[in-house]
């Protein structure tokens, strides 16, 4: 695991957190428009719907599975959402109901990888397609934006007078639950356990389909109410909201350093590759880089962010070979 | 030290006084060797005695730091195993490595086939020169057939095919045994003494001391990276051998203690797997250690298994202290105090990128817990304490298992699994690959756990075993259980014959 020899590895996540910090002291000095509070509060409240589906990804991927139908499913709970909305049904009961969608679209992954043994992948970008099939069917191309104001103001408002938005505090619970369960919970113990030998955690006695089960259901539900979020804070519910989400997500999963092969990584790498994805988006947009563009960058990150922390195992392995040397096996 | 060839031609390949270091550790000291035409040549020592390194300074891998390696009496340097192969030198690894979905003769001759017109492939050359290859070595295998569900020894003797169709005049066997059966070592040896009578060099490597005895002349032993000394078989007992691999007198090898039997822990009724085994029936008592024997593929290691919950059963029962196990969930026969140490230690015993810490704590995430959280504490003293009990030699206890020796890391998985205070204890070849001094630890061992009242089901291929530690020995034959014989009846005949089949049940 990744946290074996923490005196000498190079640790990814350590590069990715070091990495965050430069780029926004760089962006502070001498990104024109960076620092004033609108534009850091338009930063954090766009990277938040990353965020916020990187939590229950993460643990996904450190468990070896992957979900790429998040996207489609936060856009089908928007869609799902303003069509309930135009029907006159009351807010209060749509989103109970939206929550619910996303928990059944996650069950529906977590059925098929688990129980006849899919690779997630497959699944998911079959689900993917679906899910925002669906979601067209439901809303068309209706845009729905006349949400109550308070819900509106909710999602897209700051925290008095400060750049924070009013979200980021409920995202920060979120943040410390996942952290938690990750790190400090025999649940994340073997999560790491099943994403680096799936066959070794069973025979521990871990219940392996159960857990992934449950995680997939979570990305499921942590997706609808990203969708919720979106629908809010940009005002819109479309068919196509959140479309490409997935992509951000997983550049930001993998660029925090968790492992694509599962097994290895931190939710701190994570949520560092995730807010340093989503400054330099911003600082791109700063900078009138166009949209299309953004998304080379990000696919460029994506592949970096496989690469990094490999190159940064392999230089650990190395020294801790000349420091230690390796033990000749026989 | 080298013992000085008394008869016949000069070495065809030896190192002379070869040392190699990694970093602090000194892997070989001033090491000489040499191999004969004509001679199968043992390499004992115990896990981390500097066997592999010497193997790979032979075949080209390691470079020496000081000495020589010598081909034909004259030094050279290989600088790649590439080389040393182009010299006639051929390692076969336990684990051969074919392409399951090419014929015999693709793998044999891959990347190099003999070649028609326009650079097409001559699939009669080749198929022709392997029908002669393995004629060569007295074994009928169809050069056409695909690698695909060859038996490992097979895979061996096409590796050794290949080796020939090098012109390979020294064969480097490196536990070549680890994995086979019975039989399937009596075919591997057949093809070993043609090679030998055809004038090839052989350097054998076991950990089954009867096997050095059955088929090499003389042996080298290493101990702690220093050679111990050259010398013939003949005249030498197990003892003797053993004695110079550990450097002292090992305690007995089969430790067992005389415990009287209490009440049954275990039991397993007319347990049913479709086309795997059936109608298994047994019963393992508290202090008991009873061992389950049978050819590979009887289905012993289905039985434990499907008892553990891995797999499901389709018909049965299975109670531990009389309480019934639920089909196919390992949780709930963990709680009821069963505990397996599988066949595969590498995949299924432990997870080799972690840590031996959490290796050992993945059999307590449900008690080292403290209000839903991990008590990391409580981990750390859980792993360390049953570490210490078992004498895993390991520099820190957050070092990752794929540091450890087979032998140490197998230790781990007991340790993983004595840790939650089993009252069943199953294990699946527990000493398979591991050195000699570690395995008679595992007995006294597993004696001990039997003392302290443990049920043990003990499944071994290893016959000594079964027979030097079993109170009862149970045999299995084509998914059935076909004989049941008490301590004193055992015998390799008796055993061997049930696992055949030719005892009637």
């Amino acid at each position: 695991m990744a946290d074996i020899s923490l005196s000498r590895a190079v640790r990814w996540d350590t590069v990715v957190g070091a990495l965050l910090i430069v780029v926004l002291l760089f962006s502070f000095g001498f990104v024109d428009g960076f620092s004033n509070a609108l534009n850091l509060s338009f930063l954090i409240g766009n990277t938040l719907p990353i965020a916020l589906i990187a939590l229950p990804m993460t643990l996904l991927v450190v468990s070896g599975e992957i979900d790429l139908s998040v996207a489609s499913t936060a856009g089908l709970s928007g869609a799902v959402m303003g069509a309930l909305w135009n029907q006159g049904m009351a807010i209060e009961t749509i989103i109970p109901i939206c929550l619910l969608l996303g928990v059944v679209c996650g069950l529906i992954n977590g059925l098929l990888v688990t129980r006849l043994g899919l690779p997630s992948l497959a699944v998911t970008i079959g689900t993917l397609a679906a899910y925002r099939g669906i979601a067209q069917i439901v809303l068309g191309s209706d845009a729905v934006t006349d949400f109550p104001t308070q819900y509106l103001e909710f999602a897209s408002g700051r925290i008095g007078d400060t750049f924070v938005p009013d979200a980021f505090l409920p995202f920060l619970v979120l943040l410390a639950i996942a952290v938690v369960a990750l790190h400090a919970t025999p649940f994340g113990r073997s999560l790491f356990a099943i994403g680096a030998s799936e066959e070794a955690a069973r025979f521990a006695g871990i219940r392996v389909k159960r857990q992934k089960l449950l995680l997939f259901t979570v990305t499921g539900l942590m997706a609808s109410l990203t969708g919720i979020f979106w629908a809010l804070h940009f005002a819109s519910a479309r068919y196509d909201n959140a479309t490409g989400l997935e992509l951000s997500v997983v550049a930001a999963v993998l660029l925090g350093g968790i492992d694509f092969d599962g097994g290895k990584g931190t939710l701190g790498g994570a949520i560092a590759g995730v807010f340093l994805l989503g400054a330099l988006q911003n600082v791109m947009s700063l900078q009138d880089v166009s949209a299309q563009s953004q998304i080379v960058v990000t696919g460029v990150l994506l592949v970096l962010s496989v690469l990094g922390p490999r190159v940064a195992r392999q230089i650990s392995v190395a020294r801790a070979g000349r420091k230690a040397a390796s033990t000749p096996t026989s | 030290m080298t013992h000085p060839s008394t008869t016949g031609p000069a070495p065809v390949l030896a190192l002379k006084d070869v040392s190699k270091s990694f970093g602090a550790v000194r892997a070989l000291r001033d090491v000489s060797l040499e191999l004969f035409p004509g001679e199968v040549h043992a390499l004992a020592g115990e896990n981390g005695a500097g066997k592999s390194t010497l193997i790979k300074a032979l075949a080209g891998v390691h470079r020496p730091d000081a000495g020589q390696v010598l081909l034909d009496g004259a030094p050279v340097t290989f600088h790649g195993p590439g080389d040393a192969r182009d010299a006639g030198i051929a390692v076969i690894y336990q684990e051969p490595t074919l392409f399951p979905d090419l014929s015999i003769a693709e793998n044999i001759y891959m990347g190099r086939q003999p070649r028609r017109a326009l650079g097409r492939i001559d699939h009669k050359a080749t198929h022709n020169a392997t029908a002669a290859l393995m004629e060569r070595l007295g074994v009928e295998l169809d050069p056409d057939r695909p690698a695909r569900g060859l038996s490992i020894a097979d895979q061996q003797i096409v590796e050794i095919a290949k080796a020939l169709s090098f012109d390979a005049r020294v064969l480097i066997m490196d536990e070549p045994t680890a994995a086979l059966t019975g039989s399937e070592v009596a075919r591997l040896f057949g093809v070993v003494r043609t090679l030998r009578e055809q004038g090839a060099a052989v350097l054998f490597i076991s950990h089954r001391l009867e096997e050095i005895f059955e088929i090499c002349r003389r042996v080298t032993t290493l101990r702690d990276g220093a050679l111990v000394g050259s010398e013939p078989l003949e005249g030498m007992t197990e003892d003797d051998l053993v004695r110079r691999m550990v450097g002292r007198d090992l305690d007995e090898l089969y430790p067992k203690q005389e415990v009287t039997p209490g009440e049954v822990a275990l039991s397993v009724r007319r347990l049913t797997r479709e086309g795997v085994f059936t109608d298994v029936s047994f019963d393992v008592r508290h202090g008991e250690i009873v061992g389950l024997a049978g050819l590979v593929g009887a289905g012993r290691t289905e039985v434990a298994r499907a008892v553990f919950g891995i797999d499901r059963w389709d018909a049965g029962e299975v109670t531990v202290d009389g309480k019934a196990l639920v089909n196919g969930a390992p949780s709930t026969a963990m709680s009821a105090g069963l505990a397996l140490v599988p066949e595969d230690r590498r995949a299924q015993g432990l997870v080799m990128d972690m840590s031996i810490e959490r290796n050992i704590g993945l059999t307590g995430l449900r008690t080292t817990v403290k209000a839903g959280l991990m008590d990391r504490g409580a981990e750390r003293s859980r792993s360390l304490d049953w570490a210490v009990k078992l004498q895993v030699k390991y520099a820190r206890i957050a070092d990752t298992v794929n540091t450890l020796s087979g032998g140490n890391q197998q230790k781990v998985v007991l340790a993983k699994w004595l840790a939650t205070g089993p009252r069943v204890l199953i294990v699946d070849e527990p000493t398979r690959g591991i050195d000699v001094g570690t395995k008679a630890e595992v007995h006294r061992l597993l004696s001990q756990l039997a003392a302290d009242g443990v049920a043990v089901l003990m499944i071994s291929s290893d016959l000594p075993e079964i027979l030097g530690m079993a109170d009862r020995v149970l045999v299995m034959h084509e998914g059935r259980l076909t004989a049941e014989i008490p301590r004193s009846d055992a015998t390799e005949e008796t055993v061997m014959a049930a696992a055949t089949g030719r005892a009637a049940a």
